[in-house]
């Protein structure tokens, strides 16, 4: 299992925005290493969900531990089978202990954009 | 000439001021651009519509030609498009119909259908040419239909010029709410800009606003200040400051407010009202009725 995890600058707090986070935090379950990249949607004009989805997507995850999601990125996450979860806790590393002790539950909600063209 | 009327926020007398600059013109066209929520059309009761779809354009794949090279999906500045399970989708709400994406596909696998969003209706009222733009529920850009809207308006004006050369053409619009980029697209190509305030803490953020784009885009602005009970000094010292001409000052009148509430034109039902915008529209050079 290849679990995704937007975070803050200090690349261990789980981050309040999916698609404009700063980094995201990507831990691989079968050999135990962990990799923070920087996300390529952090600055998009829009549409930084969908990239950020793609990104994601593209890193082979197939789970994201987050604490909101939008509508148009959970699309794309579902299209491509990736399980959402709604993150508990304050740290990354929290997150993915309570993820593999099945302490998290899937997020069902999904907001609709902030697109700031209205 | 052309006339666009606009506010910071919602409420504050656009299309109050649109509709009856319109009506007291000798000759007006007045496109309502204000297209997710269009007024104008409820005061005119136009006569005569004929109505017009408007679409954008949206990519379409030819699947069996796409190789996955993504450069469609890396080119999208608005990261309209995904690659997933080996295949290309595109979000038709955040697509600004820009084609790009048709113009860098190595495999020519792209090509653009028309979507509809919106439609124009096109009336009259006694001396007034009604254009109103409507967009669809749910859609998140009403830029094709307010281009679409301007376009009709500026059809109506080489019309007009070839039938009667000696009224100069006045033309009205009634733009949406706010300062973005749908109140750009709308006041593009006007020639000056009316900017309808409220002599309130809030009106007066809202009205800075607007002034700010104005502005940028060089257009001369005018203020009309509604609701006009008291003076709001930081307002008013904020025109005198930066010489914005105060254009009316619509007072805060019951009378006024229950003949918009019935969907009367104020101008038309009352003679006091009549005056008013007559002088407004004397002010900005039109041709009055």
């Amino acid at each position: 299992m290849k679990i995704a995890i937007p975070v803050d600058e200090d690349q261990v707090t789980v981050c309040a925005s999916f698609g404009r986070a700063p980094y995201y935090l990507f831990h691989d379950t079968e050999t135990n290493t962990t990799e923070v990249l920087e996300n390529p949607a952090a600055s998009a004009e829009g549409g930084a969900g969908i990239k950020a989805a793609q990104f994601i997507v593209d890193q082979k995850s197939t789970s994201l531990i987050t604490i909101r999601c939008g509508e148009n990125a959970a699309e794309v996450l579902q299209a491509a089978e990736i399980k959402i979860f709604k993150s508990e806790g304050v740290k990354a590393d929290e997150n993915i202990s309570a993820l593999k002790e099945g302490k998290l539950a899937e997020l069902t909600h999904f907001h609709a954009g902030y697109h700031g063209i209205r | 000439m052309k006339v666009a009327v606009l506010s910071g926020k919602g409420g504050a007398g656009k299309t109050l001021i649109a509709v009856n600059l319109a009506a007291s013109a000798k000759k007006a066209i007045y496109i309502d651009c204000d297209v997710e929520e269009p007024n104008g059309r409820l005061f005119f009761k136009p006569e005569n519509v004929r109505t017009k779809q408007v679409h954008t354009l949206l990519p379409e794949f030819d699947i069996s030609k796409c190789t996955g090279c993504r450069k469609c999906v890396d080119f999208c500045h608005f990261n309209a498009l995904i690659y997933i399970k080996d295949k290309p989708k595109v979000f038709s709400e955040v697509c600004h119909a820009c084609g790009g994406c048709g113009l860098v596909c190595p495999e020519h696998a792209i090509s653009e259908v028309e979507r509809p969003v919106g439609h124009l209706e096109q009336g009259t009222h006694r001396n007034v040419d009604v254009i109103t733009g409507v967009l669809n529920l749910g859609e998140a850009s009403g830029i094709p239909v307010i281009r679409d809207a301007l376009k009709a308006g500026e059809a109506g004006e080489a019309l007009a010029a070839k039938n009667d050369t000696e009224t100069d053409s006045l033309t009205v619009i009634d733009c949406p709410p706010g300062s973005a980029c749908s109140v750009m697209e709308s006041i593009s190509d006007a020639d000056c800009c009316l900017l309808a305030a409220e002599p309130t803490a809030f009106g007066f953020h809202n009205f800075r606003m607007v002034y700010e784009l104005a502005s940028l885009l060089k257009k001369p602005c005018g203020v009309i200040i509604n609701k006009m009970d008291a003076p709001y000094e930081p307002l008013e010292a904020f025109l005198q400051e930066h010489e914005i001409p105060v254009l009316l000052r619509i007072p805060y009148d019951m009378k006024l407010a229950k003949l918009a509430a019935r969907g009367f034109i104020a101008c038309e039902a009352d003679e006091a009202f009549a005056s008013l915008f007559a002088e407004l529209l004397k002010k900005i050079g039109g041709a009055v009725r």
